[in-house]
């Protein structure tokens, strides 16, 4: 350690920098956490709300079936659908949280001037914005995998005993849905849909809550309708409209898990090769570089 | 190297000059009293010191620009601000748990004894405490960290007259024993006057004086004139004249000692009689410029 300090003296390549470095952005996420414990309450919540609805819409399931109004196939296909249903609500709740989280969180520092006491300790703003950047893209998919996953576990087994002594019930249970490969399918998204496709927006919302003097959500909402306006106005065309339009609804070739339940039929290639993808990765870290700078000039409000 | 070193500090809010080209120097190891009315300038050149603020002007603290390298200063700088700051939902043991996480000089152990002290529980959090317990908690996570400048933006703003005789107590008690800067900035002057090195007093972006406090002592008297002596005391060129009691005090800046004796009964000043006198001064002086 010596020796390799007075080969390169202050130099960031030194392990013990590194080290710091990843210190000091693990403790960054872990505060984030702390601070906004619904990104995992929240999911946790509709998860259990949710598997509350399950066990009713189950029994019932089971009463129809015993009474055979419902076929093997039809049965399959109704608790296939319920397997997608909660993957969807609580991937869709880790959505709002992310607008939500983005949109307030370097607002909100200024606004409870907390933004002092942060700046008062050896965090660059490259490294708070990184973090924060972080929540959305990495940790509320991660979350929201392992809820799903738990979830959908905690179904699987609430089905086989509400199915249990139903005939074919608790078979249809373990080999007719396709869990593994849905979760699967489910990561996927997960990581290049909120991941990767909607990184621009969040560091949009990052911009905003970082400049905004008040009321961000507006801010961060203007100016898209009023390209999109003033391009219909003066141009007649709805060119803005529609990059809007295709960046809220994905490229083709990234499928929702909903449709497709195989692996094979995601085509990661397809998507890393779609050129808006990338395009959307450049404006996204050039809206966080805008990001860092604002930061460093705010205070607090 | 100083400290802190400033030459031809300025910073402009749109047509409002905050800071009107500061000279500035502060030695390793002093403490420096920076007073000064409302809107004068103060938290703006504390500030720039701590990289909160772009600035004009040269300015080196720790041999650093505080505006391009705010984190790696803030390796070997703390600072509280002039209101609590600290994040109303954090509880003490994740203040801690962060500080010491992120802090390389962090010493943990010293902040937990520092804040058994108190009557802060490390369950609580920062939204339930009093004022008064978020500036001690505040002062010990700051004085657990071994910074070699801390700066103090009326640190005690708000606090009553226990909690701030606490505040400088513990200051003084487990602080000023090491060869630390200090720079703080306060309206309640008399509770800073003994521990003070140096003194400063700016108005209006402009530093009006600057002195350590043993040229202060050396410098400025206040005698409380006989009042048989009053035009000879007057013939002295005095800055500043009072009435105490139904008698005059009036205030010098570098007569002889001799000399006043013989006028009346003679003391130093306090910083804010000082004050007082040096601002009603300095504020005739630039009405008088301005006619």
């Amino acid at each position: 350690m010596s020796t390799q300090s007075t080969t390169m003296p202050g130099s960031f390549a030194q392990p013990d920098g590194i080290s710091r470095a990843l210190g000091t952005f693990y403790w960054s996420i872990r505060r984030e956490l702390w601070e906004n414990r619904s990104l995992y309450l929240a999911p946790l919540l509709a998860a259990a709300v949710f598997l509350f609805g399950f066990v009713v819409s189950a029994i019932h399931l089971r009463h129809r079936f015993s009474s055979s109004q419902l076929d093997t196939e039809q049965l399959r296909e109704a608790l296939t659908t319920r397997f997608d249903i909660a993957a969807a609500l609580i991937m869709f709740i880790a959505f709002l949280l992310g607008i939500f989280y983005t949109i307030d969180t370097l607002y909100g520092e200024r606004r409870d001037r907390s933004i002092l006491f942060w700046k008062s300790l050896p965090v660059s703003d490259l490294t708070t914005v990184l973090s924060k950047f972080c929540i959305p893209i990495v940790v509320l998919p991660m979350v929201s995998f392992a809820i799903t996953l738990v979830t959908q576990f905690c179904m699987l087994l609430l089905s086989s005993v509400i199915f249990m002594g139903s005939g074919a019930g608790v078979g249809i249970v373990w080999t007719g849905i396709p869990f593994l490969s849905d979760s699967s399918a489910l990561f996927y998204h997960l990581l290049t849909i909120h991941g990767f496709w909607y990184a621009p927006l969040y560091a949009w919302l990052l911009l905003i809550s970082a400049w905004a003097p008040r009321l961000p959500f507006l801010w961060a909402a203007m100016p898209p309708f009023v390209i999109v306006g003033l391009e219909r106005i003066t141009f007649g065309t709805s060119h803005f409209l529609d990059l809007l339009k295709y960046r809220a609804l994905g490229p083709n070739s990234a499928m929702t898990p909903e449709h497709h339940h195989t692996t094979t039929t995601l085509i990661p290639h397809h998507f890393f090769s779609t050129p808006g993808l990338w395009t959307g990765v450049v404006i996204a870290a050039a809206l966080l570089f805008v990001t860092v700078r604002v930061r460093r000039y705010r205070g607090p409000i | 190297m100083a400290c802190i070193e400033a030459r031809g500090l300025r910073k402009a809010f749109g047509t409002t000059i905050a800071l009107d080209g500061i000279d500035l120097r502060v030695e390793d190891g002093r403490i420096l009293g920076i007073i000064g009315p409302n809107g004068a300038g103060k938290t703006t050149a504390l500030n720039a010191i701590l990289g909160l603020t772009s600035y004009q002007g040269e300015l080196r603290v720790l041999g650093r620009d505080p505006w391009t390298e705010r984190d790696q200063l803030m390796r070997d700088v703390c600072f509280i601000a002039d209101v609590a700051v600290l994040p109303r939902w954090i509880k003490v043991s994740q203040a801690l748990d962060y500080v010491a996480g992120i802090h390389p000089r962090f010493d943990r152990a010293k902040a937990e004894a520092l804040l058994r002290k108190t009557s802060i529980g490390l369950n609580r959090r920062v939204k339930h405490l009093s004022k008064g317990m978020v500036a001690q908690l505040h002062l010990a996570l700051v004085m657990a960290i071994d910074v070699k400048l801390l700066v103090l933006d009326e640190p005690t703003l708000g606090l009553d007259i226990l909690f701030r005789k606490q505040f400088y107590d513990s200051l003084l008690g487990d602080y000023l024993d090491r060869n630390r800067t200090i720079v703080v900035t306060t309206h309640q002057v008399e509770e800073l006057q003994h521990i003070l090195t140096d003194l400063m007093f700016i108005d209006r972006g402009r530093i009006v004086l600057s002195c350590s406090m043993e040229e202060f002592e050396s410098r400025y008297a206040e005698v409380t004139v006989h009042p048989e002596q009053i035009t000879a005391a007057r013939a002295l060129n005095p800055i500043y004249e009072r009435q105490v009691f139904g008698r005059s005090v009036l205030t010098f800046d570098r007569v002889e000692r001799g000399q006043l004796l013989q006028l009346g009964e003679v003391h130093t000043p306090s910083i804010s009689d000082l004050f007082v006198a040096v601002m009603s001064n300095h504020a005739g002086i630039a009405q008088g410029a301005a006619r």
